[in-house]
């Protein structure tokens, strides 16, 4: 009888392993290798080159990043756009997926259209933007003129005070679309009985959005703000296309940093450890989500 | 176990299908090819021209794989180096230390040999900036044995090219040749006219690098240059400062086109290109660009002008892109003999006419449009970073841009920029003793 | 939905006017896109109208034909297909198991997937060039296919794990009561309540991965096996793009992504009601 037991428990269990068998192999032979090999270089000094010298350096590049003011600034940028993001960029995409969703006119044209920054090419993006900003010829500067507002006009993307604004802006403005869609559906997938039981109850739209809909969205809402920040504490194309982390350093992000790493110095010791110091922070913040996030559910 | 799941069997075993269909690379039929590894995309269909005829000239095969962009071109040649894998010929893209890093790990063959058969015939054919670029003179601060090691198949300098037409307008009879000359021409050309002086792309910090060095050769000599990248003569100088503050006073005066800090390239040919500009700083290839955007461009290269008397005025100028042998290749001879063909004076003139690139042979200069031996005869006049015995640390040259960039909005002096690198040398110097 | 606020005109009003607002500034990329796409390379530059002075449709035929486009396609579609077939498969299976089942190491499991979303790799093509070619699996079509599902898996997973979790109970109690097993159940009752986030899922994945061509441009040297992002490529030079193939291309590469859009946000759709339960 024992025995028997045992038999199915243990024919439970690896058809429970058995589901996540397929993922694991693809992540044991893509992620394990390079993972450590991350991790062995962040204690070198190793110009990334097969056959070249390697030498062991401690935590020596460790603590040069911990004194590496640059470094720490980039960090900061990214976390300032990361906090615009995550409160307008969400906001606009919670707003338009709440319009959407109640079945307003043109409901299927505006979630196509919605969807169109993310899907758009970066090259066409950063053309349009980088026309829109110009200090020269911009569309911007343009209207700023035909409403004689021209001192505030200027080169968007050089001028220190603005140049992470714009880039910020862009950042947002492609983004949304990825917040809009997970929004919307997980919006769509809320029980529609819930709210005809309010409105038998007479419940106005704002009780039922704040006891119904809120409640049920805290998962999607977790989903969709690490999915931003780690867009947007990541964003590193939409700057090597406009600005290149100039004037100075002012548009400088901790991906640029580490491409520099890589490429421009050809440190690779460095490197490694700099992109093991930021996603430290990043799996940080995302998990310090996800726990309050649960905790939140059980007070539930 | 599926009791309606037979269609999901039927999806599994269709993709299964796919699988075995995906696995099925093709073999390489001809295994005594050479294979060429680059990175030019414009110019592939030219190179697949190229290899066609030498299959009929000589009956070899010659194989032109692209990969692009550059820094997807720099990872495969990395990745190939780690696991042994590197094609006949490659490219290594990057600056000297780059190069010896390559040379260290044994992995590029040392073309001295074949440049100096025939009295050094094939090495004489070659502009001595271009060949010079791939080359190492003992000592030097890679400690990289003497040799040659990759072949240029086109050359490039960096100069000033100005608007004929916004000029005329703005009343400029003479092309400046001195600073003040410079300055005072685009004095004319902001109060005269409603284009903008002065446009480039410095929101890429080589540009900017490129420009530094040209004043720095003008003012204070490859010598005294040398000295100070050895850390024997300090940035904090008089003469640096006054090199930086070459910056502050274009900007200061308003000749800077709006935004430039952050221009890139392409947008700097652009603004050009459409006229909107009288003078601009770019590379031989932007013929090709110009060309493209506005074929009526009325345009002209001037030599850059010049700072001082101390020292000859030279300009950014050698190799544009040149290829490596691998010293694993199988097929080392074979492929060295394409390369002597494709930088030969027939397969150079017809690259050039093709591409619209400088050949890098000097035989095969002529045939090509005007602008383009404008920057042709420029050539001896040209210097290269990578020419000198010692390289300038990344650190250094990043900060030094990035400074230039801060003086040129107003966020920091020259004297400022010169204390802070003056600085990081100090510390770059203790690190690698 | 929200009744009430329906009266207020003025809020309605301006309602439009924002979504007109938003959708202006995400329609004119599209337009200039297009409208570039149909034009003379000086013109491009010279005359910024979104209007072309004189319409060049010969620039699609050149994009087809010069960029490889035929090739290129099937190849992409095949890709693409293929991809996120296999990203649902085995992201539905995994976020399942994670949501429904009970095993030792689930937790640990499962951080470790959501951990690779979060650490950037430099030099990860580096990286996966050196595995692929332990593996032989260079310049073949598996060999471009399976990083890119491994690619997609984490995100793939959270999301639709996050949706499993919203699953009632009753309804896998009930199913189990039925004599359902594990698998009857991931395939009869999860896989159709999450219809929504699979839609999201296809989406975001097709988007990666028919724009994908850095991992094709290192590991492929067949010129066969490429697919279509690279056809694009020939249209950017070293120092010359040639703008308006480039961007007749580009018109027909985005218009398969957004038809896919079209045809999956059909599923972004009521997801759990009460029918489900009893059916």
């Amino acid at each position: 009888m024992n025995r028997h037991m045992n038999k199915t428990k243990i024919y439970s269990l690896l058809t429970s392993y058995s589901f996540i068998v397929p993922a694991l192999i693809l992540f044991a032979i893509f992620n394990i290798y390079t993972f450590f090999d991350l991790f062995r270089l962040s204690f070198m000094k190793s110009n990334g080159l097969a056959g070249s010298i390697e030498t062991f350096v401690g935590l020596q590049n460790y603590i040069e990043i911990f004194k590496d003011k640059v470094w720490w600034e980039s960090v900061g940028r990214a976390a300032y756009i990361t906090f615009l993001a995550l409160t307008l960029q969400n906001f606009v995409a919670l707003i338009l997926a709440l319009f959407v969703d109640r079945g307003i006119r043109g409901e299927t044209i505006y979630k196509v259209i919605f969807f169109l920054p993310p899907v758009l090419s970066g090259i066409v993006i950063g053309l349009i933007w980088e026309w829109i900003f110009d200090g020269n010829y911009g569309l911007l500067n343009h209207w700023l003129t035909l409403f004689h507002m021209e001192k505030f006009c200027r080169a968007w993307l050089a001028d220190p005070k603005t140049a992470l604004y714009a880039i910020a802006f862009i950042h947002m403005w492609r983004g949304f679309g990825w917040g809009f869609v997970i929004f919307l559906a997980g919006l769509q997938n809320i029980d529609r009985e819930l709210y005809e039981a309010a409105d038998v109850d007479g419940a106005t739209w704002w009780p039922k959005f704040v006891h119904i809909t809120l409640p049920l969205m805290v998962p999607v809402f977790v989903i969709v703000s690490i999915l931003t920040i780690l867009g947007t504490m990541q964003i590193y194309d939409l700057i090597v296309s406009t600005t290149k982390g100039g004037p100075g350093y002012h548009t400088e992000v901790p991906i640029t940093r580490i491409i520099y790493s890589m490429t421009g110095s050809l440190n690779f010791g460095y490197a490694s450890s700099q992109a093991i110091v930021f996603g430290v922070i990043l799996l940080i913040v995302s998990m310090t989500q996800i726990f309050v996030s649960n905790r939140l559910k059980k007070n539930d | 176990m599926f009791r309606k799941g037979n269609l999901f069997f039927l999806f599994v075993l269709f993709f299964c299908l796919c699988f075995i269909y995906a696995g099925c690379g093709k073999k390489r039929s001809d295994s005594d090819a050479v294979i060429i590894w680059h990175w030019m995309t414009d110019r592939h269909d030219t190179f697949l021209k190229l290899s066609k005829q030498y299959k009929a000239e000589t009956g070899k095969t010659v194989i032109f794989e692209l990969s692009a962009p550059t820094d997807v071109y720099t990872s495969k040649v990395r990745a190939a180096a780690q696991t042994n894998t590197l094609p006949d010929i490659f490219s290594v893209l990057g600056v000297s230390q780059d190069l010896s890093n390559f040379i260290h790990a044994g992995l590029i063959h040392c073309l001295t040999p074949y440049m100096e058969e025939n009295h050094h015939e094939w090495e004489r054919s070659f502009y001595p900036n271009a060949i010079g670029m791939n080359a190492f003179t003992e000592p030097n601060q890679w400690n990289v044995p003497e040799g040659i090691y990759g072949v240029p198949i086109d050359v490039t300098n960096i100069q000033m090219i100005y608007n004929k037409d916004i000029f005329k307008t703005a009343g400029i009879d003479k092309i400046p040749e001195t600073w003040e000359e410079f300055l005072k021409a685009g004095d004319l050309v902001t109060s005269k006219t409603d284009k903008q002086f002065f446009v480039v792309g410095f929101g890429e910090t080589w540009l900017i690098n490129t420009m530094v060095r040209i004043f720095a050769y003008n003012l204070i000599g490859e010598k005294k240059l040398i000295q100070t990248i050895k850390g024997e003569c300090p940035y904090s100088s008089a003469e640096w400062i006054d090199i930086f503050n070459k910056f502050r006073e274009m900007s200061e005066k308003k000749l800077f086109a709006a935004g430039i800090v952050t221009m890139i390239n392409r947008n700097a040919e652009r603004l050009f290109a459409t006229g909107r500009a009288a003078v601009t700083y770019n590379g031989s290839w932007s013929v090709n660009v110009f060309r493209g955007m506005n074929p009526d461009l009325n345009y002209g290269t001037m030599f850059f002008p010049k700072i001082s008397d101390h020292y000859p005025l030279l300009i950014q100028g050698g190799a544009g892109s040149s290829l490596m042998v691998s010293e694993h290749s199988l097929r080392k001879k074979e492929a060295v003999a394409f390369l002597k063909w494709m930088t030969s004076k027939s397969s150079q003139i017809f690259l050039s006419t093709e591409t619209n690139n400088l050949p890098s042979n000097k035989e095969a200069v002529g045939q090509m449009p005007a602008i383009l031996n404008e920057y042709a005869k420029d050539m001896d006049k040209t210097f290269h970073p990578a020419l000198l015995p010692v390289g300038e640390d990344p650190n250094i040259e990043e900060a030094t841009a990035r400074g230039i960039q801060s003086i040129i909005i107003g966020e920091t002096t020259p004297e400022e920029l010169a204390e802070k690198i003056t600085l990081l040398k100090k510390q770059t110097l203790n690190e690698s003793e | 939905m929200y009744k009430n606020i329906e009266d207020l005109s003025l809020s309605k009003l301006g309602i439009h006017v924002f979504l007109i607002g938003v959708s202006i500034s995400c329609l004119l990329p599209l337009i200039w896109m297009i409208a570039s796409s149909l034009k003379t390379q000086d013109a491009i530059f010279t005359n910024m109208s979104l209007w072309p002075e004189v319409f060049k449709f010969s620039n699609y035929t050149e994009a087809w034909k010069g960029g490889r486009f035929g090739t290129y396609f099937l190849n992409s579609l095949f890709y693409t297909v293929t991809v996120i077939f296999f990203i649902v498969l085995f992201s539905s299976m995994a976020a399942f198991a994670f949501s429904r089942l009970d095993f030792p190491g689930k937790n640990i499991l499962f951080y470790m997937f959501i951990g690779v979303m979060m650490i950037p790799i430099p030099g990860v093509f580096v990286a996966i060039f050196v595995i692929l070619n332990k593996l032989s699996l260079i310049n073949t079509r598996v060999g471009y296919i399976l990083p890119q599902i491994n690619a997609g898996l984490p995100f793939s997973i959270y999301l639709l794990k996050t949706f499993f979790d919203k699953i009632p109970k009753e309804m896998e109690d009930s199913a189990k009561i039925d004599g359902c097993s594990k698998w009857q159940i991931y395939w009869h009752v999860a896989l159709p309540l999450a219809k929504s986030a699979i839609a999201v899922i296809v989406i975001f994945n097709a988007l990666s991965t028919w724009n994908e061509f850095l991992l094709a441009n290192l590991i492929f040297s067949d010129a066969d096996l490429m697919p279509l992002q690279v056809g694009l490529l020939k249209f950017q030079g070293e120092r010359v793009t040639e703008y308006p193939q480039l961007m007749a291309g580009m018109t027909m590469t985005t218009a398969f992504i957004i038809v896919t859009y079209l045809f999956m946000q059909r599923f972004i759709i009521k997801g759990i009601t009460a029918g489900a339960v009893k059916g």
